[in-house]
């Protein structure tokens, strides 16, 4: 991997953060928005696993870290789907574009 | 096998950037999941290439067995009928392409042209010099790459050792030991030797980094709370009207 | 050895001799697992037949049916390749392929030797565990891209099923790594060399792990009694009742490498892996290869004879509910496996050695003994005929002269 070098992985991981933005923003699909923010995610976790194998100092750090995000990456696409589903019980649809009222 | 890696690596990565770009401009949400699919499959190839097998495991087992499963669960529960698809304009499509194409190209410049100043360890935590453990061939793939100052980050050991905050450990070679541990340094002459059956890592210096043991903990009542949260939120209520 | 045999005889470099080494390894696997479906078809058959009192395939190759595969196998490759009309064309075709992709790439792991795996990995079994729960979304795609609801009930109770499974099966996995202290397949079967030190005699808790194991890998192979979501009179057939042909013995050689790969985990981590139980490390070093070839030999048969386990069991219990399954998991199951995971956690860290043997060699007899009593009760209760007097459904008063003698 020292062929490679430490840029192409983190030019992935801005390729993979930038798609998920661009998910977040353009899909009208509530869970099509969650689906952005596992790719942001991942874009990250790519990040911190590269630098841990390329900084000499980090011996495991990153890796650790990335098992963190992974967790509760998981723990947050979990209570967001419960959110939609409320969402899907009150209004019978999970488009976004229909939530733009605030109700008490 | 070093001639593998980097083909491996931009194969990983066309069909990273392939999929994560279908998984934005495909309408349909279960193919966007199917996309999602292929991404995170090829994020954990790519932990797999950087020596960071536990975390390509537990990506796939968490993300895809997981995450994506439940993720398709809400698309089937929230479903309106038969592959309805909920369609963006045109003009919208035009200024996403516009604003991703610009916050892309602006991320790649800032990262091609940014020097990363990696600080030369001090001898004692690389483990160039440390004698490869009894019976190990070289180029084993447990022990690491040979003379490139890479530990083998793949063993679970390491991972074990960091959440308890070991910097340095003196483990014995039992027969009910784990084989792949390196960076050996002996055993201070005042340390008793450790017993075959108790633990097999020593502590011989005091503890110097951070232990991540806390945070683990607290991630797991994170877990339990989020599990409990969940349940409650999406639980079946009457459906009160609707359009 | 074959890694000098390439580098210095055929003069390659280090680097093309361990890709060609990889190379070969996956396709002798793939060979492997290809000719263990084909033989597991068979088997199930001939099971099937046996166990319902008859004798299975008998025509095609001969008195026992050998080549009955073969032309299973002419036939769905000469059908026609049907797509509904309604089906998603791209998650139809991509369904069959994920799936088997999921369960074939765990054998990446699997060590069938000492030292004969594809690849070593230190954290293997949690490796295979992880690489099959990907194969849940091709029967999701299955499922959801047939267009049918009978498709996609089957598929959505089928990935619901297989992701519960996963968390009572791996923490039955844990219970052996705690005890062995390490991920890696090979060497947790490299400790178990003696017949008394197989981690399922070590102490009650791992052989109560093993049997909790077993059911939930056959929960997460969705074979019978779990198999509701692929069941012929409740939802036709599933999530892959619209596949034919080739498409549909795609998911049949997934369900079969997936049985071969829970059973190979099981043998590996419970039942000694490759090691007979006579034949100690020491003796096996000396032998060298042919310790290994042997050592093959019996992997195999132990996982095959665990697969035939997995198919008595199907054709002897009744089908469960999808509730029956759901409430198994996780009301017996999950807490089984917790209780199991703190057992074998304090019995290793507070039971004193001297306790820890004397319980290894109580269990070992007592299991061994318990097994060689009811073999020998079933031997003894077939040489008895039974005697006149005896009632049976045939001649009520037991004595067929006496019933012709009243009509």
């Amino acid at each position: 991997m020292d062929a490679v070098g430490l840029t192409p992985f983190l030019l992935l991981g801005a390729l993979l953060f930038v798609c998920g933005t661009l998910c977040m923003a353009t899909k009208r699909n509530a869970i099509g928005i969650l689906m952005g923010v596992e790719l942001v995610l991942n874009g990250a976790t790519v990040n911190f696993v590269a630098f841990a194998y390329f900084n000499p100092v980090f011996e495991i750090e990153g890796q650790i870290f990335a098992l963190f995000v992974i967790v509760l990456a998981a723990a947050e696409a979990a209570v967001a789907l419960a959110i939609v589903l409320n969402f899907y019980n009150n209004h019978s649809t999970v488009d976004v574009d229909t939530a733009e009222e605030l109700k008490g | 096998m070093d001639f593998l890696y980097p083909i491996l690596f931009w194969l990983l990565a066309a069909l990273i950037g392939v999929s994560a770009v279908a998984m934005v401009v495909t309408q349909n949400i279960v193919r966007a999941a199917t996309w999602l699919l292929f991404t995170l499959a090829g994020v954990a190839g790519i932990f797999f290439l950087l020596s960071a097998d536990f975390v390509g495991a537990t990506q796939l087992l968490v993300y895809v067995g997981g995450t994506l499963v439940l993720v398709v669960f809400g698309v089937m529960l929230t479903a309106q009928g038969p592959f309805i698809n909920l369609k963006i304009a045109a003009g919208e499509w035009a200024i996403a392409a516009v604003v991703g194409i610009g916050f892309f190209s602006l991320l790649a410049f800032t990262l091609i042209n940014a020097k990363f100043d990696f600080p030369v360890p001090e001898q004692s935590q690389v483990a160039t010099t440390a004698p490869l453990a009894a019976g190990a061939a070289d180029g084993d793939p447990l022990i690491g790459d040979k003379g490139t100052g890479h530990r083998s980050l793949a063993a679970s050991v390491v991972l074990g050792e960091a959440l308890l905050g070991f910097e340095k450990t003196a483990p014995e070679a039992a027969v009910t030991g784990p084989r792949d541990v390196m960076a050996v340094p002996a055993p201070l002459p005042g340390m008793p030797p450790p017993s075959s059956r108790q633990a097999r890592l020593v502590p011989v210096l005091k503890r110097q980094k951070m232990a991540y043991l806390l945070p683990f903990e607290i991630v797991s009542v994170h877990l339990l709370v989020v599990l409990i949260g969940a349940a409650y939120l999406a639980r079946s209520k009457r459906r009160r009207g609707g359009a | 050895m074959v890694t000098d045999f390439l580098t210095k005889t055929l003069g390659l470099s280090r680097d093309v001799a361990d890709a060609l080494l990889v190379f070969v390894a996956v396709n002798i696997l793939l060979c492997f697992v290809a000719v263990s479906a084909i033989f597991f078809i068979w088997l199930e058959r001939k099971v099937a037949g046996r166990i319902q009192d008859r004798l299975g395939p008998t025509r095609v190759g001969g008195k026992f049916g050998w080549l009955q595969t073969i032309a299973d196998g002419i036939k769905l490759l000469v059908k026609e390749d049907l797509i509904p009309g309604e089906a998603d064309q791209m998650l139809f075709r991509l369904g069959p392929y994920i799936a088997f992709c999921g369960s074939f790439l765990a054998f990446i792991a699997l060590p069938f030797a000492d030292g004969w795996v594809a690849k070593p990995l230190s954290i293997g079994v949690f490796f295979m565990l992880a690489v099959m729960s990907t194969e849940v979304f091709g029967i999701i795609l299955a499922g959801y891209g047939s267009g049918s609801k009978w498709a996609l009930f089957g598929g959505m109770r089928e990935a619901a099923q297989m992701v519960s499974y996963e968390v009572p099966m791996a923490l039955c996995v844990i219970v052996p790594v705690i005890v062995a202290g390490s991920m890696d397949l090979n060497f947790i079967a490299k400790q178990q060399d003696w017949f008394w030190k197989w981690y399922l005699f070590h102490d009650p808790f791992t052989f109560c792990a093993f049997w909790t194991y077993f059911t939930c890998a056959t929960a997460q192979c969705k074979r019978a009694p779990f198999d509701l979501a692929e069941a012929e009179s409740e939802l036709v057939a599933g999530f892959h009742t619209e596949y034919s042909g080739l498409r549909w013995s795609f998911f049949f050689m997934a369900e079969y490498a997936a049985m071969f790969a829970v059973s190979g985990i099981a043998v590996n981590l419970f039942l000694g892996g490759w090691n007979i139980g006579f034949l100690p490390n020491s003796v096996q070093v000396q032998l060298g290869i042919f310790a290994n070839l042997l050592g093959v030999a019996i992997f195999i048969l132990k996982a095959w004879g665990l697969v035939f386990v997995m198919m008595w069991v199907r054709w002897t219990l009744p089908r469960l509910r999808i509730d029956q399954v759901m409430m198994t998991c996780l009301k017996y199951l999950l807490p089984i496996g917790c209780a199991l995971l703190l057992g074998v956690a304090v019995w290793q860290a507070f039971v004193p050695v001297l306790a820890v043997q004397i319980v290894g060699y109580l269990l070992c007899g007592v299991f061994v003994g318990g097994l060689g009593w009811v073999v020998f009760t079933l031997f003894a209760a077939s040489t008895k005929l039974p005697g006149p007097g005896v009632p049976n459904l045939w001649t009520p008063s037991g004595s067929a002269k006496q019933d012709l003698a009243q009509t």
